[in-house]
């Protein structure tokens, strides 16, 4: 294996995790739910993930750990900001928070254990492709799915009634409710779909990327996600393509220092937030496109009056 | 004609004791109502009387607190508009409920139970809309489309259902004459075909027109149950509104006086994808005289409103002239201090702070134009509360502003009577130019009344008083002259008295004076 597959190998599996947080995100704020709480959610998935593996042995057992903890998790978010009506922003911050503590503490007695990695599947024939086989077809299971999830989330959105529904109550939530669409149970399954996708995130990175349970070992990610859905302007296929340049920036950090190549790692960390604000500067001059994009009742609560 | 209270064989459907109650206050009260197979039944009413209320139970947005809805004979619980489509109740709402950034036929899809492909939607809504003359692009994104064109939408939604009953709540407020005529011939045909229209509006020489029967309510009750051509329009607003509704006319105001307000060739670009440019305007405003702008809803009337008050200054200090003095580049502080008043739409959130009491609000708008009257403490600036509480209830008496206790918030205030106190807030001031823009939107026909004498009175005194509004009613009531706007151009002025109804609507739909011939061929 070369040096430059074994580069873009690394950018696959930094960018997986973020690609399929903020295609969770991107579902969740369609409907019109800001759910800020990605960072927890994700490291909740993390440590479920790596818990349930230790205790079945199996690293499948614990994606699905990881999916339901992700889960569960932002079904407190949307019982609080959802059917309580609280402020989303800041259940969000909370919810952040409380995942790092609460995976701390759930994750202490596993802290140094000898990780299970997910094991690549190669596809048939397709992985015996040179260059590109490697690359693509000799891959875990998550980043299968990842994909599979990006282009599910596309086709839902645009080709079927329901993602027409989720799209409609992200854009005017009053409106939709007159259609008799329910807001809330669209948007409960939203964030749910989010959480569930944040949870896998997480799983992928505690049985892919570093097959470990290090405390606070999401780094920021579920915030890089949340930039990314902006980034990509909610189109779920610009997630991939951000997610990927966003993962080799983070990367870079690792190849850089390896190099000698004298560019501070504070810097490289925060390129991709300066990427997405200057993408936000350059959307914002196209304001048609970025009203026909934008869910317009993001972040705004839904009480009908009944 | 069935009588009042005696219900005919079959009505199509009718609504018994339907009571709906927020909190302690009624805002259906007891509601008795039925309609017949293929007819147009008008529903009559001012503001807050529960016309919306009781179509929104009937559509099953909101719940009834109490009473019965049959339909064909049935007793019925409305639980979702879902449950009402299925019966065969469609709607056609007020303040539309179209989604921006979808598609036309998405949009329909949207209300459609079944699943249908939207390319089927599609073409089902090419069908539709060729058959009842309503012309539409399914493709194109509602956000790029005219408000006469958003109706379509929501009346073709509501065909595709094939509902027996089709309710249309307020549906002229936003079309220019023509179009409304072309809305008429549309529901005639509806009728014809043995469908039943409800139809909501105040205004009265349309329900003559169009409709078979009239409900009139009041204050959340039923007060009359008529034949509306039987009726004339003052027993029909006696029925609306309880007493007599005091007449206002433009007798006294002249166009002699020097001109106070000029706008010379004034151009702005638009600042958002909805918004309109405005393109080479310019009017004159002389002391003594009220000039009205008629135009229908998104021609330019926020956008000339931005630019006369300089909420958004222009780039061409000569383009706007208060008083003969150049203040295109001067902000509305530096204009209020040359005398003018102005008075935006929005009155929550724009003209007003709904959390703040109405001496705050108060403060707020006159902090410079009044400083020496209500600020105190040299540099510091405290406000004189005593000076400040006064001003408001000497306002709040000239306007007959009706409040709970003595400075309430203004949020708490009814639609008309902060309308009277922010209109009551500039008069105060006694400006020598006063720009309003839709001085009675939404308010009830007491303070409607109230206000556009106040705005004649104004003129009467020697004032320049400008009106942008889209109601023909009120601008024959105060106007002088009358110039009309259309996509972001005006026309030029016109005596109020030499001009018919027909010709504004000509005006507004884009045939204007000034560029013959080619403005024939705007079709929207």
């Amino acid at each position: 294996m070369g040096i430059v597959e074994a580069i873009l190998l690394s950018v696959i599996t930094a960018a997986t995790p973020l690609v399929l947080a903020a295609a969770g995100e991107l579902v969740a704020e369609r409907s019109g739910v800001l759910n800020l709480g990605v960072e927890g959610m994700m490291i909740m998935g993390a440590v479920c993930a790596f818990a349930a593996t230790q205790l079945s042995g199996s690293p499948y057992i614990g994606v699905l750990a990881g999916i339901a903890a992700g889960a569960l998790f932002s079904l407190l978010f949307g019982f609080l900001t959802l059917t309580l009506v609280a402020n989303q922003v800041a259940t969000g911050l909370a919810l952040t928070l409380l995942g790092l503590g609460v995976s701390g503490m759930l994750g202490e007695s596993f802290l140094g254990m000898q990780g299970i990695k997910l094991q690549p599947i190669a596809v048939p024939l397709l992985s015996q492709v040179p260059f590109i086989g490697p690359l693509l077809f000799r891959q875990d299971a998550i980043f299968y799915l990842s994909i599979a999830i990006v282009a599910g989330i596309h086709w839902f959105l645009f080709r079927t009634r329901s993602g027409l529904k989720l799209r409609a109550v992200g854009d005017s939530h009053g409106s939709a409710h007159a259609l008799g669409v329910d807001v809330i149970r669209t948007r409960y399954l939203a964030v749910l779909f989010g959480g569930a996708c944040a949870g896998l995130a997480g799983a992928q990175l505690s049985l892919v990327y570093t097959p470990q349970w290090v405390e606070n070992m999401s780094a920021g990610r579920g915030w890089i996600a949340l930039a990314l859905v902006v980034f990509a302007s909610w189109r779920p296929w610009r997630v991939v393509a951000g997610g990927y340049l966003f993962g080799a920036v983070s990367i870079s950090q690792l190849h850089a220092q390896a190099f000698g190549i004298g560019i501070p790692s504070q810097f490289l960390s925060s390129l991709p937030y300066m990427a997405t604000i200057v993408v936000l500067i350059l959307i914002s001059h196209n304001r048609r496109m970025t009203l026909i994009n934008t869910p317009a009742s993001l972040g705004k609560p839904f009480v009908p009056d009944r | 004609m069935p009588v009042k209270g005696q219900i005919a064989s079959g009505p199509l459907l009718a609504v018994s004791n339907l009571t709906k109650l927020f909190g302690s206050f009624a805002a259906c009260d007891a509601i008795n109502l039925h309609i017949e197979p293929g007819e147009i039944h008008a529903l009559l009413g001012e503001n807050g009387a529960g016309k919306s209320t009781l179509v929104k139970m009937l559509f099953g947005v909101l719940a009834p607190t109490a009473g019965e809805i049959l339909w064909m004979g049935d007793n019925v619980r409305i639980t979702s508009p879902g449950d009402a489509r299925k019966l065969g109740i469609g709607m056609v709402f007020q303040h539309f409920s179209l989604f921006e950034a979808l598609t036309v036929a998405e949009n329909i899809a949207l209300s459609m139970d079944r699943s249908i492909s939207l390319a089927r939607v599609a073409e089902e809504a090419a069908r539709l809309s060729r058959v009842y003359g309503l012309p539409l692009d399914p493709n194109a994104h509602v956000a790029d489309l005219s408000v006469g064109e958003r109706q379509r939408i929501e009346i073709v939604r509501a065909l595709l259902q094939n509902p027996q009953l089709i309710i249309l709540d307020e549906p002229t407020s936003v079309l220019t004459p023509q179009e409304a005529d072309r809305l008429f011939e549309t529901l005639l045909k509806l009728k014809a075909e043995g469908r039943s229209v409800l139809y909501i509006s105040h205004r009265l020489e349309e329900v003559q027109r169009l409709c078979d029967r009239a409900t009139v309510l009041r204050h959340g009750k039923v007060t009359g149950a008529c034949d509306p051509r039987a009726e004339t329009p003052a027993s029909l607003a006696r029925m609306m509104v309880g007493n007599d509704v005091a007449v206002v006319t433009p007798e006294g105001t002249s166009t002699t006086g020097d001109v106070q307000l000029e706008a010379c060739h004034l151009s702005v670009a638009a600042r958002t994808p909805f918004a309109v440019s405005l393109k080479d305007v310019s009017l004159k405003v002389r002391a003594g005289e009220v000039l009205a702008i008629a135009g229908v809803a998104g021609n330019g009337q926020s956008e000339l409103f931005d630019a006369l008050s300089g909420e958004y200054p222009v780039a061409d200090d000569n383009a706007v002239q208060i008083r003969q003095k150049p203040v295109g580049t001067k902000n509305i502080n530096a204009r209020r201090l040359m005398g003018a008043g102005f008075v935006p739409e929005e009155r929550h959130g724009h003209a007003a702070v709904s959390s703040l009491s109405l001496s705050d609000n108060l403060v707020l708008a006159r902090n410079q134009s009044d400083r020496r009257a209500f600020l105190g403490g040299g540099f510091l600036k405290i406000i004189r509360q005593g000076a400040v509480k006064a001003a408001a209830r000497r306002i709040s008496a000239a306007m007959d502003v009706r409040k709970s206790g003595e400075d309430p918030p203004a949020g708490s205030l009814s639609g008309g009577n902060l309308q009277k106190f922010i209109v009551g807030r500039e008069l105060d001031r006694q400006p020598a130019v006063l720009v309003v823009n839709q001085p009675t939107w939404g308010v009830d026909a007491g303070a409607a009344s109230r206000i556009r004498q106040a705005l004649v009175d104004l003129a009467k005194a020697g004032s320049a008083v400008l009106v942008i509004s889209q109601d023909l009613d009120e601008i024959f009531e105060v106007a002088t002259e009358i110039a009309v706007i259309s996509e972001g151009r005006l026309s030029d002025p016109y005596p109020a008295r030499e001009l018919s109804r027909e010709k504004i609507g000509l005006l507004m739909g884009g045939m204007h004076g000034k560029t013959e011939g080619a403005g024939a061929a705007h079709a929207h």
